[in-house]
């Protein structure tokens, strides 16, 4: 996130778009509600009449992958009535004719036949975001996860350059993340192309000073994303996967196909937990202390980082994570040896410069916000301040792209993917939590009353959902929260698994799948 | 009778809010939301209030397992860790460092990630290190 949780009450607009705010994010959606409750101006765009969307001044449900034409559209609407931030764009951007260009070939009409959005609404959504004092816009995975991730990205991002909404309290281009620390994974370098701290592999400067802090030799070369690394079983260019507190059988998208990958690596090992679809597949199994068993520290989504403490001794035979992976490395011959999660932090904090400010003492209390580059530097609550990252805000051209799979006479119906309220991710946790399993014990598929009707399916009747990668059998939810010609699915159960259907297509530039979009067909259950 | 209840910060979504596990002799027996956590100022999710429920689950994987004759069995830690590096020096060897690929965690801590991508770029010398952020 470029801004802090708390500074969302203070937004007299928010934006939210890709994001089931109160399912994903309880406790930010307590923020929404209070901004709401101050006056502020709620804008939630979703295929699905979400829970947020029942508090919001417009609700609008997009037609899937077609949020850049909305966008577009949008700020068509903005420019066109003046109400842009002439002044940012001016003194803190550059390329904005480039982007005019664009945005000029989507009028609203335009933009309203490709989303389904009506003109009414594009117009309304574009008035009250550009005439805000300080407007918040808010994402999650549901612009991530296309074929357009990327495009999707920036096409926020220009609109909140165009407006000046970015760098200032209360503004910003918010991702929600889903994980509890995939901001850390990512801080510590969890990429293929960069070091702790987002620092390149390949520039030869950053490499050289990894090489004397770590002692070793590194590659320069920029490794593989985790679905390179399946295909890359398949091909034979990787034989060997760690996976450390991961379920790719799950969570990936077109699970065949990932099934047949890991059967393909000649060593699989995986760190876990629980046991999981993706350890039924490893040679070798490692037992982890869960979270409740050791100390070390998580960065959530506004980049706080906070202290995680042991409650108890690991169960069984169970070890910390970081035990095992010192253990291993000791036998592979390069010595590690430390004696603390403490320890592995401070040599973290000394080669990561946002982090390098930050040390256990310092956490105790609310955490810090990176980047913190000092002893006494008070941390970040938001950021872009007076300049972006690189110098000025680069506003970029972007055209609508289509899904890479739409529906067909074969597969007529869209799916999209998601969570349920009870559950998390891939349900190995809060599968296994008694109360939370009660509430929901098993996956359904929300279609539309008159898709029923005319299918004939019945409320809870069991039905196969059929796409070009495989079928589940799974109950019915008849309900119009979701559009006609939709189905939605939650993604936490291993035993009807969504991603058994979704379409592993990838942006080219994040690699993310397509798993908000693919197309599938429904029949009565054999 | 020991009572504890530890500070800590919950695994669930990117809110990361603060919350008490309340351990009683050793297990732990609720969760109570952390009322001066800037996250969540004294309150919870259902999940979060339910987070004590999986942690002693008796699924738990609690020894290190390995395939034998194509089922997984249980073994030692001194011959599992022995064997995974084994496997990985094998494939180092005979295939080069980029036959190998680390998937690092969104749930584990920043401690432990920092040291499985150091492990993979340091001891192995491959960058194929990548996680779940796109999943």
């Amino acid at each position: 996130m470029t801004n802090s949780f708390d500074e969302i009450e203070d937004a007299d607009c928010i934006f939210i778009i890709g994001s089931n705010t109160s399912v994903g994010h309880p406790l930010i959606a307590t923020r929404v509600y209070r901004a709401k409750a101050k006056g502020a101006k709620l804008i939630v765009v979703d295929p699905r009449e979400i829970q947020m969307a029942r508090f919001a001044d417009i609700y609008a449900r997009q037609t899937l992958g077609t949020d850049v034409a909305l966008l577009n559209g949008m700020m068509n609407v903005i420019y066109r009535n003046g109400w842009h931030d002439k002044k940012f764009v001016e003194e803190r951007t550059e390329n904005f004719d480039a982007f005019v260009e664009m945005i000029e070939k989507f009028p609203p009409e335009r933009a309203s036949e490709i989303s389904g959005i009506s003109v009414d609404d594009i117009v309304k959504m574009a008035e009250y975001y550009a005439k805000a004092k300080a407007a918040s816009i808010i994402y999650c995975m549901g612009i991530t996860q296309h074929t357009t991730g990327v495009d999707n990205v920036k096409t926020l991002a220009n609109l909140s350059m165009l407006c000046g909404h970015i760098g200032r309290p209360s503004t910003g281009v918010n991702p929600l993340r889903g994980q509890n620390n995939v901001q850390g994974a990512c801080d510590m370098g969890g990429l293929p192309n960069v070091y702790p701290g987002y620092q390149a592999v390949n520039v030869p400067d950053i490499q050289a000073k990894f090489e004397k802090a770590w002692n070793a030799t590194l590659s320069p070369k920029v490794g593989l994303t985790i679905m390179e690394m399946m295909d890359g079983l398949l091909d034979g260019r990787v034989k060997g996967l760690v996976i450390m507190g991961e379920n790719p059988m799950v969570s990936d998208p077109d699970i065949h196909h990932v099934k047949h990958a890991l059967e393909a690596a000649e060593f699989l090992m995986v760190i876990d937990i629980f046991p999981t679809p993706t350890t039924e597949l490893a040679h070798l199994v490692l037992p982890a202390a869960s979270f409740a068993e050791k100390d070390g520290t998580f960065s959530n989504s506004e980049r706080r980082v906070q202290r995680v403490r042991k409650a108890i001794e690991p169960v069984g035979e169970a070890r910390y994570d970081w035990q095992i992976i010192q253990d291993i490395s000791n036998r592979l011959g390069y010595p590690m040896n430390f004696q603390s999660a403490e320890e592995i932090f401070n040599e973290m904090a000394s080669v990561t410069p946002a982090y390098a400010g930050i040390s256990y003492p310092r956490l105790e209390g609310d955490g810090l916000a990176w980047p913190c580059p000092t002893p006494d530097h008070p941390g970040t609550p938001y950021l872009h301040k007076d300049k972006f990252s690189r110098g000025l805000g680069l506003f970029s051209a972007i055209d609508y792209r289509a899904p890479a799979e739409v529906p067909d006479d074969e597969y007529p119906f869209w799916l999209t993917t998601g969570r349920a309220y009870v559950h998390y991710h891939t349900g190995t946790m809060t599968r296994r939590s008694a109360h939370l399993e009660k509430e929901m014990p098993e996956a359904i598929v929300e279609l539309h009353p008159d898709d029923a009707e005319e299918l004939q399916i019945a409320e809870g009747e069991r039905i196969e959902v059929s796409s070009r990668r495989g079928t589940i059998t799974i109950r019915a939810m008849v309900t119009d929260r979701i559009g006609k010609g939709v189905v939605f699915i939650p993604f936490h159960f291993a035993e009807t698994a969504a991603n058994v259907l979704t379409n592993a297509a990838l942006d080219p530039i994040a690699k993310i799948p397509e798993y908000k979009v693919c197309a599938v067909k429904l029949a009565k259950a054999a | 009778m020991d009572y504890q209840s530890v500070l800590t910060t919950c695994t669930y979504c990117g809110c990361g809010c603060g919350l008490y596990l309340e351990v009683l002799d050793g297990r732990i027996t609720h969760t109570l939301p952390s009322k001066t956590s800037p996250v969540n100022e004294g309150k919870l999710c259902v999940k979060g209030w339910y987070i004590h429920e999986f942690i002693q689950h008796p699924n738990r994987l609690t020894t290190p397992l390995m395939r034998q004759d194509g089922a997984l069995k249980e073994t030692s830690w001194e011959s599992a860790l022995d064997y995974a590096a084994s496997e990985l020096k094998r494939i180092k060897e005979a295939n080069g460092p980029d036959a190998i690929a680390f998937l690092t965690s969104a749930k584990c801590t920043n401690e432990d990630n920092y040291l499985l991508q150091k492990l993979a770029r340091a001891a192995i010398g491959t960058n194929n290190v990548d996680h779940c952020a796109r999943l």
